[in-house]
């Protein structure tokens, strides 16, 4: 601190950016294989900014700039300005409702001339340095339950605006912020229900509904016969047993599909069964699909995507076809497969070695992250290093998962690689902040 | 609480590995241990296209190509690149509505989406290619037109041998598993194209193609590395001459029968014609299907190749044979005379085989004046010859001579379909349901020795007896085909090139029949149909025969029969004719038209002196009466069809007109509509028809199964 001009240089984390650079440039060679057709002029496209990977070329340009830019920032900037970053961030994703443009099945963009403009992507960045904010408060209790119910509403409000945008897959992304509280001492049984919810949600969706509540009740029969002793001594015991079995069959038999028949859309519904390769049980009457329309259905919908993505990457065996000789990827066969399904090229491209190379790359990046984050002094960068490090875990881990059919299909981009201005900025803005937070580390932030 | 919560960091470490690990362990299955998902990607992308080489071509005695392929042009549309051109020139140009542009438009996107191109005009007329390919450019990318190979007859004849392709369907494929057929293919289904398929198709090429997942075709597959280039089919040499069998075809014109020559000393055929027979050209093109179906079921029966698949009675043309059979057993001299007081009596009086001249004759004079009774005798000799034990002996000896003449067997031509014909054996009569074992002599089936009765033969067979004769006891197998360009690399025509020699008879016995034949055409039967300056050797038949109709025998005209070989010393032709059912004698209508043909091939052209004969023959009309009456009864059966077609659509219009009266049901409408047509449709069924003889088998049924019985 006692040195008045420091060089940006100074504390600067140079492994993340090498990884953030590698990561790029994989990207880029992906949508170039992609999207690149025999005898594009391939300099003229470049200037034309016509192509797909010119044009991430360019994001990429003007988010080395913007990188740049918040390494010359005071790192004092970024507390400072986080509840009012949260305040805009809010209101843009507010203003997307009278403003929206007309596209494919989203309400989340606003045009603005030529560039299309995603507030719930952009939002990420003001959640992550709001709950920094309010976490690091010397005022906050984080023990206390009213503490953990303001944090969780800060992260909910942007998923649930982004719901209403018909965003699910973006929602979704905010959930990754109970990691943080969950490392700043969110008690660990709210994650095992959290699991535990999850996993009789999936079970309602695999086994037969009656076959269920008959699996519940023995469960709980069982449960009462080995505490039998116990439960004479404390009747507590019994009571929770018995809340817990009526709860358990609630959520199964009433509020799973309570949820899938009024809160989530009817695709949604669709791709989460997909995944199980069931049809979906929930289609009004008249509506019950015969099996032929089912068939197409499976020709085109989702399922065919990810039939497509499955085809691709396991063709690619395990040293791949080479970069501009991937059939699947080359010739459209996988829909959205510069964006959403671009792990598709590289898996059929570079193979199960490749495959594994970009993994390994992604979990380094997420392990420094980590690494980083504990070296922190302040609560406030710990806390922002671990949401950005749950951000893009969720977002390696569910867009690769969805590609190998290990996910329903949500759309959200894989980090760094798939083809989106808005996103490659996004998430540029989220490491960077880091490396300039990470680089005044000496600094007590508030 | 930094300190407190420092172990999580571990457990946030450890979710993040685990997470990965899974993906890790899915991509393991997925790239390496299931190898399925590189054959669906191949699937998915690779698209194997057959390159179809030319076929061959055929060509005749002169070097003309008789079969070749030419160019048609088909207009081709891609749907969703169409869009935007000016329709209503486009239709004038093509001579539509638009209504019909329209239709033709949704056609190709149901039947191959809009973005794949389809047909929308096959094999433009030239007037329409020549206009739509000036004004191309108008619809550029939408329209283009693509060439397209078919098969074209400079000459419209010799359909029966040629014969036609045909797309293939299941048995097909069936049977040809090996030769890499698909469907969709076309492939010769009679004919020479179905004889001689494996050298005219050439081999079939591949290209390996890289495909989109609109099926758009993105390029060669590894650089061509796997494609296989295709080979053009080979070309046929025939001996066949083109300019004899137009005038065969001419001359046989509003006839029922065949003509068919050979060159004996090779065994080609020269010409084969089969009447009533159809332009070559009508089973190509867009309207292949619908002509098929017109000829399928014309009751002259177009199809047929009656050169080969017909038989009949030879009638007195059998009589040469005989003749060689008497003199080679020893039965008969040349100076061997028999008498006939007006008919055959060696069996008595029941019923006899009258004769035409009673008289006392020798074997040429017998062979000249078609004597019956003589060659009764003379196969009465042969039977009863006491050399044999009992008949069964010798009339299998008699039978190893009509087979060695090349009857009672297929001979083998390169033309398919081909009938056996028939030649009685003792097993036949031994059979009894016939006669029974001892039950009969001679006399039981004296008839045949004439040529009627149980021996039937096929007009290539009797071809091929004049051949044999005029050779003096050899001849090749009649063939079409002489040689294959670049070799005959799948042995098809091996069989040709052996000299059969199937018994050694003297040349002083065939130069006695000769001898008969000449003076048949010189003074004898066939004494109208001389040629002059060309020494001719003939023999005619006059075939009586009977239809089965309803179960009765009807006797219908007789068949007129000649065949002959010319020149004597040398011989360059041995033809046959038969006109079905043109009553008469043989010498009346198959003589002439043969003379035609020999002093067409022989000195090739026809003397003026001899024109009209040859219009006359053209112009005569010898529809057999029966057959008439089937084509009567076949359109007839097709106004009531019509009919039953233009109720069916008023029905249409009426109950589209009615549509909100619910109570008035189709069965209402066509009652109503019944009524009124009753009193004109009672009249025509005033005749009852027999439908079942509309039905092509049947028909081939009636018309081959004539019985034939004793005549001269």
């Amino acid at each position: 601190m006692n040195d008045r001009n420091p060089a940006i240089s100074k504390g600067i984390d140079w492994s993340l950016i090498g990884i953030y650079l590698l990561l790029v440039a994989i990207g880029l060679t992906a949508i170039f294989a992609a999207t690149y057709k025999e005898g594009d002029a391939f300099f003229q496209s470049f200037l034309k900014f016509k192509t797909d990977y010119s044009k991430q070329l360019y994001f990429f340009g003007i988010s080395l700039i913007l990188g740049f830019f918040i390494l010359l920032t005071d790192s004092k900037f970024f507390s400072a300005t986080s509840n009012l970053g949260y305040i805009v961030g809010i209101f843009l994703l507010l203003l997307v409702f009278p403003f929206h443009s007309r596209i494919k099945g989203t309400e989340s963009i606003i045009k603005l001339g030529a560039f299309n403009f995603q507030p719930a992507e952009f939002c990420k960045i003001f959640v992550a340095l709001a709950l920094s904010k309010y976490l690091s408060r010397p005022e906050t209790d984080f023990s206390k339950t009213r503490s953990q119910l303001i944090a969780a509403g800060i992260v909910l409000l942007p998923a649930v605006l982004a719901i209403l945008q018909k965003e699910t897959g973006l929602a979704l992304v905010y959930f990754s912020f109970f990691i943080v509280m969950y490392r700043e001492g969110l008690p660990s049984v709210i994650l095992l229900i959290g699991f535990a919810i999850a996993a009789l949600v999936v079970a309602t969706i695999v086994v037969a509904p009656d076959t269920l509540a008959i699996i519940l009740t023995i469960i709980a029969a069982v449960l009462i016969y080995i505490y039998w002793r116990q439960i004479k001594r404390r009747r507590r015991i019994l009571t929770t047993i018995i809340f817990l079995w009526v709860l358990c069959v609630g959520i199964q038999r009433f509020a799973v599909p309570y949820i899938f028949k009024n809160v989530l859309q009817k695709h949604q519904v669709e791709r989460i069964y997909d995944l199980f390769g069931k049809d979906n049980p929930y289609l009004e009457n008249g509506e019950s699909e015969t099996a032929e329309e089912a068939k197409k259905k499976k020709e085109s919908g989702s399922s065919y995507n990810v039939r497509q993505s499955k085809i691709a990457i396991g063709s690619g065996r395990i040293f791949g076809k080479g970069i501009l000789k991937a059939t699947q990827t080359r010739f459209d066969f996988v829909p959205e497969q510069r964006t959403d399904f671009i792990f598709c090229t590289v898996g059929e491209g570079f193979g199960f070695m490749g495959s594994v190379v970009l993994l390994g790359l992604y979990l380094l990046l997420l392990f420094r992250i980590v690494t980083v984050a504990e070296r922190q002094r302040s609560t406030f960068s710990r806390c922002y290093a671990y949401g950005v490090a749950a951000v893009f875990f969720f977002h390696i881990a569910i867009n690769v998962a969805m590609t190998i059919g290990l996910a329903p299909v949500i759309g959200i981009p894989l980090p760094f690689v798939s083809y989106g201005g808005t996103s490659l900025l996004t998430f540029t803005i989220l490491l960077f902040v880091l490396i300039r937070l990470d680089a005044d580390r000496q600094m007590v932030l508030r | 609480m930094s300190v407190f919560n420092q172990s999580r960091s571990r457990i946030i470490r450890l979710i993040f590995l685990l997470a990965f690990v899974v993906i890790i362990i899915q991509l393991f299955y997925l790239q390496v241990v299931s190898d399925k998902f590189s054959r669906l990607a191949d699937e998915n992308a690779i698209l194997r296209k057959t390159i179809y080489p030319p076929r061959g071509l055929i060509l005749d005695r002169k070097g003309n190509a008789i079969l070749k392929n030419v160019l048609t042009y088909d207009l081709m549309v891609t749907p969703s690149q169409a869009k935007g051109i000016d329709t209503v020139f486009f239709c004038r140009l093509l001579e539509i509505d638009t209504a019909e542009y329209r239709k033709r438009i949704v056609n190709a996107i149901i039947k191959n989406k809009s973005f794949r191109p389809s047909v929308f005009e096959a094999s433009l007329s030239p007037q329409k290619y020549a206009r739509i390919q000036e004004n191309l450019w108008r619809f550029q990318s939408g329209f283009y037109i693509q060439e397209r190979p078919i098969r074209s007859y400079p000459y419209s004849a010799a359909a029966n041998i040629f014969g036609y392709l045909g797309e293939v369907d299941t048995n097909y494929l069936k049977k040809h598993i090996e030769d890499g057929y698909v469907s969709g293919d076309y492939a010769g289904m009679t004919g020479l194209e179905a004889s001689y398929e494996k050298a005219l198709m050439g081999e079939r090429g591949m290209q390996v193609l890289l495909k989109d997942n609109f099926n758009r075709i993105q390029g060669s597959y590894e650089n061509g590395a796997l494609d296989v280039e295709a080979a053009a089919g080979s070309n046929l040499y025939t001996s066949l001459d083109i300019e004899l069998q137009q005038l065969g075809e001419k001359l046989m014109s509003n006839k029922v029968g065949s003509i068919v020559a050979i060159d004996p000393k090779t065994g080609s055929i020269i010409a084969m014609v089969s009447s009533p027979t159809y332009e070559p050209g009508y089973l190509t093109g867009p309207e292949r299907r619908k002509h098929f179906s017109e000829l399928y079921t014309d009751a002259r029966l177009p199809l047929l190749n009656r050169a080969v698949n017909a038989s009949y009675a030879p009638g007195s043309t059998f009589k040469t044979l005989q003749a060689l059979v008497g003199l080679g057993e020893g039965v008969i001299s040349t100076t061997t005379t028999f008498s006939c007081s007006g008919a055959f009596y060696g069996c008595g009086s029941g019923k006899p085989m009258g004769c035409l001249d009673p008289g006392t004759y020798y074997l040429k004079t017998g062979i000249t004046h078609s004597c019956n009774t003589y060659f009764a005798n003379v196969m009465q000799r042969v039977i009863n010859n006491p050399k044999y034990p009992n008949v069964d002996s010798s009339l299998r000896a008699w039978n190893n001579y009509m087979y060695a003449f090349g009857l009672g067997h297929r001979l083998g031509v390169d033309v398919p379909t081909e009938q056996k014909g028939n030649i009685p054996t003792p097993e036949y009569f031994n059979n009894p349901k016939r006669f029974g074992p001892g039950k009969w002599n001679f006399c039981s089936f004296r008839s045949v020795s004439i040529g009627q009765g149980e021996v039937t033969a096929t007009p290539l067979q009797v071809a091929n007896e004049m051949a044999y004769i005029a050779n003096k006891g050899w001849y090749y197998i009649p063939h079409i085909v002489d040689s294959i360009e670049g070799g005959d690399k799948f042995g098809l025509l091996d069989k040709y090139k052996q000299k059969v020699i199937p018994m050694n008879l003297a040349d002083s016995i065939f130069e006695a029949v000769h001898d008969g034949m000449q003076g048949v055409m010189e003074s004898g039967t066939g004494r109208g149909s001389k040629i002059p300056g060309i020494v001719v050797c003939g023999k005619t038949g006059t075939v009586e025969n009977y239809a089965n109709i309803k179960g009765q025998l009807v006797k219908q005209p007789n068949h007129s029969f000649f065949c002959a070989f010319a020149p004597r010393e040398n011989p360059r032709i041995a033809i046959m004719c038969v006109v079905e059912n043109s009553g008469r004698f043989g010498g009346t209508y198959a003589g002439p038209i043969v003379s035609l043909m020999i002093e067409k091939y022989i000195n090739d052209t026809i003397d003026a002196k001899r024109k009209p004969l040859e219009e006359r023959m053209a112009s005569i009309n010898l529809i057999p009466p029966l057959m008439k009456q089937k084509m009567r009864t076949k359109d007839s059966l097709q106004r009531v069809k019509e009919e039953e077609k233009a109720l069916k659509n008023e029905l249409k219009i009426i109950k589209d007109t009615l549509q909100s009266e619910d109570n008035l049901t189709e069965a209402d409408i066509r009652a109503g509509k019944s009524s009124d047509n009753k009193q004109p449709r009672d009249t025509q069924h005033k005749k009852p028809v027999k439908t079942d003889m509309m039905a092509p088998e049947k028909q081939k049924g009636s018309g081959l199964n004539k019985k034939d019985t004793a005549s001269k």
